[in-house]
């Protein structure tokens, strides 16, 4: 990482370095002996369904809420014994805009500057050039209760790099999003991190920790059942994935059954239901179960060979089918 | 952001030195003010009802009240103040509880200022309120007919009065925003809270006339405290000991639920 504004304290060069942390809200434990290691300069992702405890593991990192166990240090502070330093090495942006809808999108900003310490002009300059980056300019003095969904994103993550943080926290950067202002949120995070940003961001998006993290926690349940980059996570379950669609769906329960036989693996019933995939180890195996369906007279309507995606790798990981293959289906 | 050069310009920005929690405050305050000039409609909701109130109880009830209007708008302009005041007081509740729903308060609260100073801005945002309506309501009055015998030093005596009560009851608003999901709770609690003590006072009537338990609540309701001291402040014969029974039921609601608001917002 190069000499970024960021705090430099030079004590550890690790972003994040988490040990057990743990939450519990009554009787429920939202984040279970979390452990996290996230070198500086990187892009982490946090993956996992609704209610896995990811915002809470955020929050506190964040020092928004004190663990109940474990620890955790940021740039190299402890999160009970300086939790000022570390609100001054990090931003957050938090899953819902945290902006006030009252005032202008310029207005959010030079508040948030002369928090940080920005006096008079250079608090508005500073405003106008994030406003600039983030192409906002335009939208400059409209009340942010009129911005579209994307706009307030951008005016979001541009009010954390008011001051650049040693970390940024993004939780949940696109959700809600339409494709278009994911792309360019996307965008926007690659490019912070190209320039030095070290970003810890979750996301029930597989595609989106794919895209754009280059090392992933998948986490269920405040656990973190595993952790790679996303081809060791694809390569963890296998290495590929077969992709058939039947011409008569009734005859599903069958072509499964031939298929296990042959291969051992059972394979997944997507959930319109006439598509299966089948963890593949070779393309030997491929080439026989295509053999076995064609010989039970089972017509196919369509097959694939593909690397398994992170739906599936998170399948294979969970048991759970995930929100993205529920909704978008099978690309 | 296409440009890199302009996100690296941008990341390698240097940091300001850090300011001082006095600095903060301000800057909170400056947020309150701003909300005035966006929201300018929020006026309308600090001053129509009183308005209302002082137009109906003036011509509709004034005579009988009192014999005439301007005897009667004489009496009740004061309590009506005190009235404003005191309802208009839950607004900071609300507006905490509305940022706090929001996630505004999550930003504030991750960022290395004095953790307090939000509230200071709530505190800007409620000594403007109450000067802004009651100099309207006062303004009105005074077309209306009503005259403050103290003249400009009494106003201002009791302006500041006002401002202490609008403070002390809005620490019951704040410890109701930490509490309550929604802006709209703290809402109906406060008039339900606030109607009773409004209406079993003596704003609008003498109570010599009230059966005995009632007017045993009137006398000590705070309320009636209040608006004795203002009616003494803006005709110029206040005594020590009526300004002091005013002052009771703010500082006792400073006193107590200040520590109990820091407390639930630290533990937020």
């Amino acid at each position: 990482m190069a000499d970024t504004a960021a705090p430099n304290n030079g004590v550890s060069s690790l972003a994040i370095e988490a040990h057990g942390l743990t939450k519990n809200f009554g009787n429920v434990r939202a984040v279970d002996g979390i452990d996290l290691t996230v070198p500086r300069g990187m892009i982490f992702g946090i993956l996992g369904p609704n209610g896995a405890g990811k915002t809470t593991l955020l929050r506190m990192l964040a020092t928004l809420l004190p663990a109940d166990a474990g620890s955790a240090k940021v740039l190299g502070f402890d999160l009970k014994d300086s939790p000022q330093e570390v609100r001054g090495s990090i931003a957050m942006t938090g899953q819902f805009a945290s902006l006030d809808e009252d005032l202008t999108g310029r207005e959010n900003l030079i508040l948030l500057a002369r928090l940080w310490g920005f006096r008079g002009r250079n608090a508005k300059k500073r405003a106008d050039d994030l406003l600039t980056a983030f192409d906002l300019m335009e939208a400059a003095t409209k009340q942010v209760k009129d911005y579209s969904g994307g706009m307030r994103r951008r005016l979001d993550i541009a009010a954390s790099l008011v001051v650049t943080p040693g970390v940024l926290f993004l939780d949940e950067p696109t959700t809600g999003l339409d494709p278009m202002a994911r792309k360019s949120v996307w965008r926007m995070i690659r490019s912070l991190s190209e320039a030095g940003v070290t970003i810890l961001l979750t996301t029930q998006y597989l595609e989106e920790a794919d895209q754009l993290a280059a090392r992933i926690a998948v986490i269920n349940h405040g656990k973190k059942i595993a952790e790679g980059t996303s081809r060791e996570l694809k390569a963890a379950t296998g290495s590929g994935f077969l992709h058939l669609t039947l011409v008569e769906h009734l005859r599903i329960d069958e072509a499964e059954q031939v298929l296990e036989e042959i291969t051992g693996n059972k394979p997944q019933r997507s959930s319109e239901g006439a598509a299966l995939s089948l963890m593949i180890d070779t393309p030997q195996n491929a080439n026989r179960a295509l053999a076995a369906l064609i010989k039970a007279d089972i017509e196919l309507a369509d097959f694939s060979m593909g690397a398994p995606s992170l739906d599936e790798v998170f399948f294979a990981l969970t048991g759970q089918i995930t929100e993205t293959q529920i909704t978008d289906g099978e690309a | 952001m296409d440009d890199n050069k302009a996100t690296v310009a941008l990341i390698h920005a240097a940091r300001p030195p850090q300011p001082s929690a006095f600095s903060n405050a301000l800057v909170f305050g400056w947020r309150a003010v701003l909300k005035f000039k966006h929201v300018p409609e929020q006026l309308f909701d600090l001053v129509m009802t009183p308005i209302m109130f002082t137009l109906l109880f003036t011509f509709v009830f004034g005579g009988a009240l009192s014999g005439s209007t301007s005897a009667y708008l004489q009496y009740f302009l004061p309590g009506i103040l005190v009235q404003t005041v005191v309802f208009n007081s839950m607004y900071s509740g609300m507006g905490l509880s509305t940022d706090l729903g929001k996630g505004l308060f999550d930003r504030f609260r991750s960022l290395p200022i004095w953790s307090l100073s939000p509230f200071a801005g709530l505190m800007v945002g409620d000594i403007l309120r109450h000067l802004i309506a009651s100099l309207l309501i006062l303004i009105i009055g005074i077309i209306l007919g009503y005259r403050p015998e103290a003249g400009i030093i009494g106003i201002v005596e009791a302006l500041l009065l006002l401002i202490v009560i609008g403070f002390g009851f809005g620490w019951i608003f704040l410890v109701l925003g930490l509490v309550m999901r929604t802006p709209n709770t703290v809402m109906t609690m406060a008039f339900t809270g606030i109607m009773p003590l409004v209406f079993a006072s003596n704003i609008m009537v003498d109570p010599a006339t009230m059966p005995s338990l009632l007017r045993a609540f009137v006398e000590v309701n705070p309320v009636s405290l209040m608006t004795t001291a203002m009616r003494g402040l803006m005709a110029g014969n206040a005594t020590m000991v009526q300004i002091g029974a005013a002052l009771i039921a703010p500082v006792l609601l400073t006193i107590t639920l200040a520590p109990l608001t820091l407390w639930l917002y630290r533990r937020k």
